[in-house]
């Protein structure tokens, strides 16, 4: 993590629907590098906030910049140097995995050396040879999560956002994920992740945690049970998110 | 340009892999071009037919015999009266009946008129219609018939004799095939070019993949052409496999120029699809695609002039297939094919699909939003 370079920074980004205040006036920043956790209970705004920050939902005020580029003029260069992951499975079914790995490489602009080279070395890390060739369908959803992650920092970029990433897979797949992650954050690519398991905010270098559209807390894990003198960040999340007056 | 290969490969690579689909596409021009114009076929034969002669004359069984050598009838009942013949109706035996009456072939040769009844089953009001006016025609034919044998005794006739015959332009032969053929392949290559394009891109909204594709920098006229150039390119493999099957099965073959066939069909496919575009962005799910598609497909295909003549539609009805593309399509087809129309015999047909693409495609990429 450097703490010199900042790579997402928003000042007072808010968003409205009608009266519906979805998130409120969110500051925060975010280094080069950083494993940045972002939480909350279901409808706290997590998803919202994120949508505004990947350029796919417009803010109704407020400031941000993404890896260098201004949120409202440069949507275009924004989408360039991120990477998303959303939570519902979102690569072709249809296609091979190799097939997935071509299309989205050349959407992203590597040339053709590039996709065959990262692609080979995706599927060595995986460890898919036998399988490479196969739909993407007929995986069991732990690969397919695996993958999704892989190819979505395939165009190396300076930050991936994952939104509930390990939704349904099993405690081997998740451990296996998070050494994805912390290799991904070695190589200076920033992680910005939601998540609803308390053990994988643990292993983030901060979190932030969002009530009722506001960022309620924002620090280290050790921190933050160190301030509201807890055990663990399930403490910590359970003391915060009852304070919430938004139902799901 | 590069974007723009890999969308279309990708789309290229679904589409086969999905055999379904491939199947609809190409086996389905080919069954309903066989299929329908046979059945959908609206001359009508063996039409039952009850006589009751009560003249018993040669006349009376000349005309008798008109009636069942002219392929249209089918003599299914014979009655002495009127009345017995009516029963026959209402336990559906019959369609039609006839009635020559007692002295009809007297009354002919000295009034030189006489006259009888026919009486047809109303219930299925264009049998009816139908029968009745071939009916006409055969009473008509047969009045010829015994006036020609009376002239002919002098074998000079001082008095010219003055023939009226009536030809079909365009389709000699009153072929209803030749009429129903092009429409209906203006139809398949509407359905397919509107249907999956519709149904594509909601689907991508369905699994969730169109959210990873606004989130890369693919942009939107990417995106838009990497949808419809596969199924334009689709639309017009429908009118080529559906034109070789009209040629081998009807040995229909444009007496107009194919090229301009094809011209009209490149531009009502560009439209049709920025309208399967356009209904693509209400849509949340393919349910609902399909609906709205449906919709619009039986409005269209209904007020298309395909079964209902235009001509005979309502005034108001008449101004709706202004505004319907498939009317146009359906129109073109026919005149290109039957009458060998030209370019300038086009232009206002032209003109007025071209309109349609540019509405469609601007309305629709105007409402395609790469944000949510």
């Amino acid at each position: 993590m450097n703490k010199n370079e900042i790579v997402i920074k928003t000042d007072k980004l808010t968003k409205k629907f009608g009266d519906f205040v979805a998130a409120n006036e969110i500051t925060f920043e975010v280094y080069k590098g950083e494993i940045f956790g972002f939480l909350g209970a279901n409808g706290a705004g997590k998803t919202t906030a994120m949508k505004m920050l990947i350029g796919i939902s417009k803010p109704s005020f407020g400031k941000a910049n993404i890896a260098g580029f201004d949120i409202y003029k440069e949507t275009e260069k924004i989408k360039k140097s991120i990477g998303y992951m959303s939570q519902k499975f979102s690569l072709y079914e249809d296609l091979t995995i190799r097939e997935n790995i071509q299309f989205f490489g050349g959407v992203y602009g590597l040339n053709d050396n590039e996709i065959v080279s990262a692609g080979n070395k995706l599927i060595d890390k995986l460890g898919l040879h036998d399988e490479a060739d196969k739909l993407v369908g007929s995986l069991p959803l732990g690969w397919k999560q695996k993958l999704s992650f892989s190819i979505a920092i395939l165009h190396n970029p300076k930050i991936v956002f994952l939104d509930e990433p390990t939704g349904g897979v099993d405690p081997i797949t998740r451990r296996q994920f998070w050494d994805m992650i912390y290799e991904a954050a070695d190589n200076g690519i920033t992680v910005f992740v939601t998540t609803h398991y308390m053990d994988e905010a643990e292993y983030c270098h901060r979190v932030s945690i969002m009530v009722d559209g506001v960022i309620k807390a924002l620090d280290s894990p050790e921190q933050l049970k160190k301030h509201y003198n807890a055990e663990s960040m399930d403490e910590v999340f359970l003391m915060l998110a009852r304070s919430a007056k938004r139902g799901e | 340009m590069r974007t723009l290969f890999f969308l279309l490969r990708k789309e290229f690579l679904q589409i086969f892999r999905d055999k379904l689909i491939l199947r609809v596409i190409f086996v389905m021009p080919i069954i309903q071009l066989i299929v329908l114009p046979n059945a959908a076929n609206f001359e009508m034969k063996n039409i039952s037919l009850s006589v009751v002669d009560r003249d018993h004359s040669e006349y009376s069984r000349k005309l008798i015999n008109k009636f069942t050598s002219s392929g249209y009838f089918r003599l299914t009942d014979v009655s002495s009266t009127y009345e017995k013949a009516l029963e026959s109706i209402e336990k559906d035996k019959a369609d039609l009946i006839i009635e020559i009456p007692q002295g009809f072939e007297r009354d002919l040769i000295r009034e030189n008129q006489s006259k009888m009844m026919i009486s047809a089953n109303a219930i299925n009001g264009q049998t009816s219609g139908l029968a009745v006016s071939y009916s006409n025609a055969i009473i008509k034919d047969f009045n010829n018939d015994i006036r020609v044998e009376w002239i002919q005794q002098p074998r000079l006739n001082p008095f010219p004799v003055i023939e009226i015959t009536s030809s079909n332009w365009f389709n000699p032969k009153m072929n209803y095939k030749y009429f129903i053929v092009p429409g209906v392949l203006a139809l398949l290559v509407t359905l397919v070019g509107f249907l999956l394009t519709s149904l594509n891109i909601v689907k991508e909204k369905e699994m969730g993949t169109i959210e990873q594709l606004n989130v890369s920098p693919i942009k939107k006229y990417q995106f838009i052409l990497g949808k419809l150039i596969p199924f334009w390119i689709l639309g017009l493999v429908v009118l080529t496999i559906g034109s070789m099957v009209s040629l081998i099965f009807y040995g229909i073959f444009p007496s107009g120029s194919f090229f301009l066939i094809y011209l009209f069909a490149a531009i009502y496919l560009i439209a049709l699809l920025g309208f399967g575009l356009l209904t693509s962005t209400f849509a949340e799910t393919q349910q609902q695609a399909m609906f709205i598609s449906y919709f619009f497909m039986m409005t269209f295909i209904l007020l298309g002039g395909l079964f209902a003549p235009i001509e005979n539609m309502p005034d108001w009805a008449r101004y709706l297939t202004y505004i319907n593309p498939v009317s146009y399509f359906i129109d073109v087809m026919r005149m290109i094919i039957l009458k060998g129309s030209g370019m300038a015999d086009l232009l206002k047909h032209f003109g007025i699909i071209s309109l349609f693409a540019v509405v469609f495609n601007v309305t629709a990429i105007l409402h395609y939003k790469k944000t949510i």
